[in-house]
């Protein structure tokens, strides 16, 4: 099978992409897939905070990109899945230092050894963010019921349609896929939210996953941990059906109702 | 009334607002984004043209890429309401004309968005 590129973009920050591209890279090496996640997110980088590899990182993405160190010396390889490697990006200032030809050159060598390389994406629509995404053969799109997110996914959609390496040349389109993020079915019910429904129909994107808010995102984050790895988590189950339909599987939505607490555990427990 | 409103506060539906507003102005930046780049350096040269005959207001004219069933259009309003004819002679230079009144609409009070209590 040959390498498949997934973007993880959004547009607008703070929706969950980093989050979100952790989960989906770790969801798919448990799921067997030779799978690398890379940040493009350069001056920003966080992917090795949220994958909990923060302190081993030596080379980065423009180091391999300037020929100053082989893929191989910049990649993390995770310590809980043998399948799961982690890119880091630099640090560096120089916002434009992700020169299109070196980032393809970089993801040929990739497509080599990897079935899934999850590019996580930053926020914007300038230059780093439309470099994350031209190379893409699918899309998600990380989008919070929230107006501003919307219409910023909206506009994405549109540049991936027009600005993409697959539009430029004519190909079949980037798929493109809607997962939603930090959902509070307690608050849809109240009419205070944005329904699953009502995004869908907004931006007309088939739905692969929807995330409930959960505080075990933000205790994952805090550990270095893909939510994914936490076993029970609404979130995390949430990702690994998101993960099982991005392989062609039908699974069913879950987490969509407010969540019940028992007296016990509003008195004891954690959620 | 006060002690009803705050014992039975009006549960107000703000999703279904979010939704409405986001609809109305994604139809507007979809329409935008799908016209081509060339518009505005088309709206500039049509008003330099249409200006050597009538004296006009930029935005008295617009220009607009539309969609009418399979075909789109090029649609090129030019409003005339208030617009001055200018006469040329012996090819002289027109004297400048006195400026085109400038119509302020009326604020209308009733035209708050719905979710705007009127004050």
């Amino acid at each position: 099978m040959p390498a498949k590129v997934i973007v993880l973009t959004s547009g607008k920050g703070g929706v969950g992409k980093t989050t979100s591209a952790a989960a989906v890279a770790a969801g798919l090496a448990l799921r067997g897939n030779r799978t690398v996640v890379v940040d493009f997110d350069v001056g920003l980088r966080n992917l090795d905070l949220i994958m909990g590899c923060e302190r081993r990182v030596v080379f980065d993405f423009i180091n391999v990109i300037n020929g100053d160190a082989k893929l191989n010396q910049a990649l993390i390889k995770d310590r809980r899945n043998d399948n799961l490697y982690v890119f880091p990006t630099s640090q560096t200032r120089d916002k434009d230092a992700l020169k299109r030809e070196g980032v393809e050159r970089v993801l040929d060598e990739m497509r080599e050894s990897f079935d899934y390389i999850i590019c996580d994406s930053p926020a914007g629509i300038e230059h780093g963010a439309i470099t994350a995404l031209y190379f893409a053969d699918t899309a998600i799109i990380v989008t919070n019921p929230e107006v501003s997110s919307v219409r910023d996914s909206d506009r994405i959609i549109g540049i991936l349609a027009s600005k993409s390496r697959r539009a430029e040349n004519n190909m079949d389109p980037v798929e493109v896929h809607l997962l939603l993020t930090r959902y509070s079915p307690a608050r849809v019910e109240k009419g205070e939210m944005l329904a699953i429904d009502d995004v869908k129909e907004i931006l007309s994107v088939p739905l692969l996953g929807v995330i409930p808010e959960s505080e075990s995102v933000l205790r994952a984050s805090n550990t270095g941990t893909p939510v994914v790895f936490d076993d029970g988590s609404p979130a995390g189950q949430a990702y690994l059906d998101a993960v099982g339909r991005l392989l062609g599987e039908q699974r069913e939505l879950r987490f969509l109702r407010p969540e019940r607490r028992s007296f016990f555990r509003t008195l004891f427990g954690r959620a | 009334m006060r002690l009803l409103d705050f014992l039975f506060p009006e549960r107000r539906d703000t999703a279904a607002i979010a939704r409405d507003r986001l609809k109305i102005v994604l139809a507007h930046e979809r329409a935008s984004r799908a016209a081509p780049d060339f518009l505005p350096e088309l709206q500039k040269d049509l008003l330099d043209v249409v200006g050597r005959y009538i004296e006009i207001r930029d935005d008295m004219l617009r220009v607009n890429v539309g969609h009418s069933g399979e075909t789109s259009l090029l649609e090129i309003n030019v409003e005339l309401d208030g617009a001055k004819i200018k006469t040329v002679k012996n090819g002289a230079a027109p004297a400048k004309p006195a400026p085109p009144p400038i119509r302020v609409p009326k604020p209308d009070p009733g035209s708050h968005p719905p979710w705007v209590k009127p004050g």
